[in-house]
């Protein structure tokens, strides 16, 4: 039964094939990328039961035991995040077909996105640093593809941009690799966080310098600050599907490789690794929710608010406790979902009313209530007003900043979660409430198409906050997972 | 034989990124593959450069080459050769639209 962890990566894979060989017959292709998402949905919903119900389950490539074979792991963080994100895929997939024109879609935008889709389970998969980078490469090329789809001129402009910093960063990840590999000697994880015990004591110094350096290559794909000044400008040029799925899943692909390596590898000097991720959550926040105040294009005020989230979750790390690293995994699922449901929404808003700027948009409430009241809803869910999800998690963090005296931190995350609030209740008391505006759109029936798959997306996030009891003892069991990683190692290590 | 790799792939990252500091496209792109030439030789001399028998486990083979950093390196130059041709391909489009190759006039308006 080992070969399930390998599937979230080969079925989206094959599936990318398959619809790549028919990109003009468009009903076909729709149907097909519809049918193959909820399958595979299914079959990582068993995937993510048996795991919590039997412990990880580990692959090892070819069968050649750990240390050298190519590790697959799927423990309980890592298929929680592939769940999610086959989640949030199967709301884009019901999306896409009324958001793209025919011609984008044509542009095998559904190969594009399965191979992100591999990509991303991939790089939650893997147990292997350079196998790491490998997805990463995977997912980029994916997206690659998806940020200059429709070939528009800002696009093309912004694109080049997007793909330069994260070559940049990515040759920096090699890099970081090869000073690991001359440090200890291998590139599984669990080998890894086992040899870097045995690292002599005047060498511990080099190995935080060491971690420090993959923390900025992990940065810049998590857009933490001072390194977060590429994503706005990228993430707001594609089409909303694209933009949901990149803001949902791609940002937090970093974020988790952070999670992973901070957890089980560099742990040996938290005084001042884990004190600098404190610190930068702080000024993410910060300077994240000063981005979402300071415009007027609805669109850019949702991706700004990444930034912040992307704080929050660092701020748990940086904790580095029991409930600091349990609001984290809480805080991580609920974003990605709420994430996607907003973009999803800003997309069906941006086609309702016909314009980005706010400023020229009032009273879209009056004709749309659905997606105005569930806009209103996924406002209260990503400000964390309770008893949605968003509520949990922020307690969860501010509990364990708290716990460890961590005052600063608490009041900037406070403040910043009352800001956020204000930026999105901008968009709704400005964008939604008002005089009815002039020139909004003449096709009600599409933005309706395109209100629908949020409502999945926004049901499941109120299930999540209100909920909270059915959630809670999963999240509690991953935190006391991660602090502990003997079981991690010995399930990768075992033969 | 060590420090001479070492101060080579350093020569590479430093004009690299100069290189990527300039405001062509073209010195852009050659910077990044100037910086994935470096990072290859940074790999190879990572894992200790040795004069010895191929690493073929056989009997009194003591002083084999780590053959796992080529490994690395042919799946990173795969990789960066694909990114490198994307991004040509790439560059040439938004030259074409964008009527320029300049960075400094692709900084784009406030809200698009």
């Amino acid at each position: 039964m080992n070969n399930l962890a390998i599937l979230p990566i080969i079925l989206p894979l094959l599936a990318s094939v398959i619809v790549a060989f028919i990109p003009k017959k468009l009903n076909i292709v729709r149907k097909l990328s519809q049918i193959f998402t909820v399958v595979f949905l299914i079959i990582v919903g068993y995937i993510f039961w048996k795991v919590f119900a039997n412990g990880p389950i580990t692959l090892q490539g070819g069968g050649w035991d750990a240390p050298f074979g190519i590790t697959f792991i799927a423990d309980y963080l890592s298929i929680l995040l592939v769940l999610t994100t086959y989640i949030i895929a199967t709301a884009a997939v019901f999306y896409a077909p009324y958001s793209l024109s025919d011609k984008q879609e044509m542009f095998y935008f559904y190969t594009f996105f399965f191979l992100l889709i591999s990509g991303i389970s991939g790089a939650f998969l893997t147990g292997d640093l350079f196998n790491l980078f490998v997805f990463f490469e995977v997912l980029l090329m994916a997206s690659y593809g998806l940020i200059v789809l429709g070939n528009g001129k800002v696009q093309l402009r912004e694109s080049l941009k997007y793909v330069l910093i994260n070559v940049f960063s990515s040759m920096l990840f090699v890099t970081t690799v090869a000073f690991i590999y001359s440090l200890v000697g291998t590139l599984n994880m669990a080998h890894i966080a086992e040899r870097v015990e045995a690292v002599p004591a005047e060498q511990q110094g080099i190995l935080t310098a060491v971690g420090i350096l993959l923390f900025f290559v992990f940065a810049v794909k998590a857009a933490i600050f001072p390194l977060y000044y590429w994503l706005p400008n990228s993430y707001v040029v594609p089409n909303p599907v694209v933009s949901a799925l990149f803001g949902a899943l791609l940002t937090k692909v970093g974020i988790y490789s952070i999670f992973r390596v901070y957890t089980l590898i560099f742990v040996q000097d938290t005084g001042i690794t884990h004190q600098l991720f404190i610190w930068l959550a702080m000024l993410t926040m910060i300077f994240g929710v000063i981005g979402a105040l300071s415009t007027n294009n609805v669109k850019l005020i949702i991706t700004y608010n990444i930034i912040p989230a992307i704080g929050f979750i660092l701020m748990g790390i940086g904790l580095y406790s029991e409930e600091g690293l349990a609001g984290s995994t809480y805080y991580l699922i609920h974003d990605m979902i709420i994430k996607a449901a907003l973009f999803l929404l800003i997309g069906a808003l941006v086609v309702a009313a016909g314009t980005k700027d706010l400023s020229k948009m009032s009273g879209v409430i009056q004709r749309f209530p659905l997606l105005g009241w569930l806009f209103f809803i996924g406002s209260l869910v990503l400000a964390g007003i309770p008893p949605f999800s968003g509520f949990i998690g922020k307690l969860l963090l501010l509990q364990g900043s708290l716990g460890q005296g961590e005052v600063l931190l608490t009041i900037i995350a406070l403040l910043s979660s009352l800001l956020i609030l204000l930026s999105m209740m901008r968009i709704f008391v400005r964008g939604f409430w008002g005089e009815k505006m002039e020139g909004m759109t003449t096709n009600p029936r599409k933005v309706h198409a395109l209100t629908i798959p949020a409502v999945f997306l926004i049901a499941l996030s109120i299930f999540l906050g209100v909920c909270a009891e059915y959630v809670l003892p999963y999240v509690e069991t991953i935190s006391n997972y991660l602090l502990d990683r003997t079981e991690y190692i010995s399930s990768v290590l075992k033969g | 034989m060590e420090i001479i790799m070492i101060i080579l792939a350093s020569i590479l990252f430093a004009t690299a990124v100069y290189n990527l500091l300039q405001k062509q496209f073209l010195r852009i792109i050659i910077g990044t593959a100037l910086l994935s030439h470096g990072a290859h030789l940074f790999i190879l001399t990572m894992g200790k450069l040795k004069r010895g028998a191929p690493p073929v486990l056989d009997e009194g083979v003591a002083n084999y080459a780590d053959p796992l950093p080529q490994a690395l390196i042919l799946t990173s130059i795969v990789i960066s050769f694909g990114v490198t041709s994307l991004l040509l391909v790439l560059a040439y489009r938004a030259y074409k639209l964008n009527k320029t190759d300049n960075m400094e006039e692709l900084r784009g308006a406030e809200n698009e």
